[in-house]
């Protein structure tokens, strides 16, 4: 038994230094600003920057529209498939998958041809189009992750019972969903919507080839400009995606009503 | 004639969601592979995919495919064994919590922030790198280390990878029986035995197939590399990313031929994946 503990302990041993190493180093750089003693100052610059704040606002904001749409897609069609049409629910599963076979910066060159200015529907053409264009896209990268928890909502729910119940006391389709579904599954799709968020908040292609303000076609400019910056950047990017898996496990736990 | 209830429920429901996936996922990508096969005016070609076997994308291919698989396989064994050191109660709870949020944190922090602290730490002004002068006399740069190359890359990947393994493992790791292990010691088997024959084969289809998804992972990652190298690594993603901003000769055909190859690798990828899958499914049932 004694051996049987010690291979667990090395194994633990070498992934945390593996992890928690190179957070040192960056937090270590971040502090050596200026000259001689550690500092603030990279983080204070970087707060500071009018950048910084238009270009984190702007994800935020991006990744909020972009849980909204998926949640309103998902949710009915998830719930449609699981009442009605078990038979489409492979097909809806398969659809939900394809982001991860086909990588973001295919898709987003699909965009760019499909929709780009020489186009039937040319949406980059201005500012909310490209913006539409943006959230639509997160919504598609985003789509495993949001289905995959309301589908897992719907699975710990007894659906079909609850809307018959709902619908002999009167309720209409819209208000079974808001006021049975909804929240029933609420606290799967918040994990949905933070790892969204996780994802969202720092992406680069998309952004980036669609030539959108975003916070990670920003950080990346920084990291080509700045030395000091990037790595204050970068701890408050880890902070960011902890705070938000965070708050998934502190929702994920809870059942709703308790 | 008033149409069934559920029949108008289905196509509600069902309805936005594939016609927003007809638009933003399926036409775009179609229209990418279409394009492959045509030349400027929209006759059927060949010639761009025999762009492909130029020698810098040929190139860019393997190198990308290497970085993958590296970081793939890597990332597999040692997110496997840290799945296999959490497993059952050995390990106090307080710490096995922390090493699967540590996980969960981890494997999202990828892109450019992960190439700031990999610059931070073993960068040539890096931490670790000065660290390692001042208390051992090992400049590892002098050693042939650099971190804007396949190794660098690799082991920057690693970061993301070794955690996702951990958490897409661990629920079949669990799923290995305190019994089995109780029934195998009962017949005589060492520990060892144990897991080379119990363990390795019940894991095989999950680890396999785990691992051509850290795979596809790391072969569509664009951010990481860029941020790290800018466009100075010949990788697949680079090359698309590149071709999509016009900084280089701008061949429409050719991106689209990267598309498709990206698109290939991809999904033989996953298509392996789901095989796997279902067939431990079928087996563990």
């Amino acid at each position: 038994m004694k051996a049987g503990k010690l291979w667990r302990r090395i194994v633990l041993a070498v992934m945390a230094l593996y992890v928690l190493v190179p957070l040192v180093g960056v937090a270590e750089f971040a502090l050596r600003m200026r000259r001689g003693v550690y500092s603030f100052d990279a983080f204070v610059e970087v707060f500071g920057d009018d950048r910084f704040q238009e270009t984190f606002l702007y994800s935020c904001g991006m990744a909020l529209v972009t849980v909204v749409i998926g949640v309103v897609l998902i949710v009915p069609a998830a719930y449609a498939v699981r009442l009605h049409a078990p038979r489409l629910r492979s097909f809806v599963e398969f659809v939900t998958l394809l982001p991860l076979v086909v990588p973001a910066i295919v898709i987003v060159f699909g965009y760019l041809r499909l929709y780009g200015s020489d186009s039937f529907l040319p949406l980059t053409d201005t500012d909310t189009g490209a913006d539409a264009l943006l959230a639509f896209g997160y919504v598609t990268l985003s789509l495993p992750y949001i289905y995959r928890s309301v589908d897992a909502g719907l699975t710990s729910m007894d659906v079909r019972t609850l809307t018959e119940a709902a619908e002999s006391l009167g309720a209409r389709p819209l208000t079974v969903m808001l006021r049975v579904v909804l929240p029933n599954i609420r606290t799967s799709v918040l994990s949905g919507a933070f790892l969204t968020a996780a994802i969202v908040l720092g992406e680069f292609t998309f952004a980036s080839l669609l030539d959108r303000p975003a916070f990670g076609p920003y950080m990346q400019l920084l990291g080509a400009n700045r030395a000091y910056e990037p790595a204050a950047l970068s701890l408050v990017a880890f902070a960011l995606t902890w705070g938000l898996m965070a708050l998934i496990g502190a929702f994920g736990g809870r059942r709703p009503g308790s | 004639m008033r149409l069934p209830r559920a029949f108008v429920q289905t196509v509600f429901g069902v309805g936005p969601f594939a016609l927003f996936a007809v638009l933003f996922l399926v036409l775009p990508t179609s229209n990418l592979l279409v394009g492959a096969f045509q030349d400027g005016e929209g006759n059927f070609t060949f010639a761009n995919l025999a762009g492909l076997m130029t020698p810098s994308v040929v190139t860019a291919f393997r190198v990308s495919i290497t970085i993958s698989l590296a970081s793939a396989v890597l990332g597999a064994a040692a997110g496997l064994a840290v799945a296999l050191a959490l497993r059952g109660d050995a390990v106090p709870r307080p710490i096995r919590q922390a090493v699967l949020t540590l996980c969960g944190v981890t494997s999202n922090f990828a892109g450019v922030p992960l190439a700031f602290a990999f610059l931070a730490t073993v960068g040539r002004a890096g931490l670790l790198t000065a660290l390692l002068v001042r208390y051992f006399g090992i400049n590892i740069y002098d050693g042939g280390f650099n971190l804007l190359s396949v190794v660098g890359l690799t082991f920057t990947y690693l970061y993301f990878q070794m955690p996702l393994m951990v958490l897409v493992i661990m629920p079949a790791v669990e799923g290995l029986k305190r019994d089995w292990s109780e029934a195998a010691a009962m017949l005589g088997a060492s520990p060892a035995q144990f897991t080379l024959r119990i363990v390795a084969p019940i894991l095989a289809p999950n680890v396999v197939g785990a691992t051509l998804l850290l795979f596809a992972n790391a072969f569509g990652a664009v951010a990481t590399a860029y941020a790290l190298t800018g466009s100075s690594i010949n990788l697949v993603t680079i090359l698309l990313f590149a071709q999509i901003r016009g900084d280089v000769l701008h061949d429409p055909g050719l991106g689209f031929a990267l598309a498709l190859g990206m698109v290939v690798v991809t999904g033989v990828c996953n298509i392996l994946y789901l095989r796997l899958r279902a067939f431990s499914d079928r087996r563990l049932r």
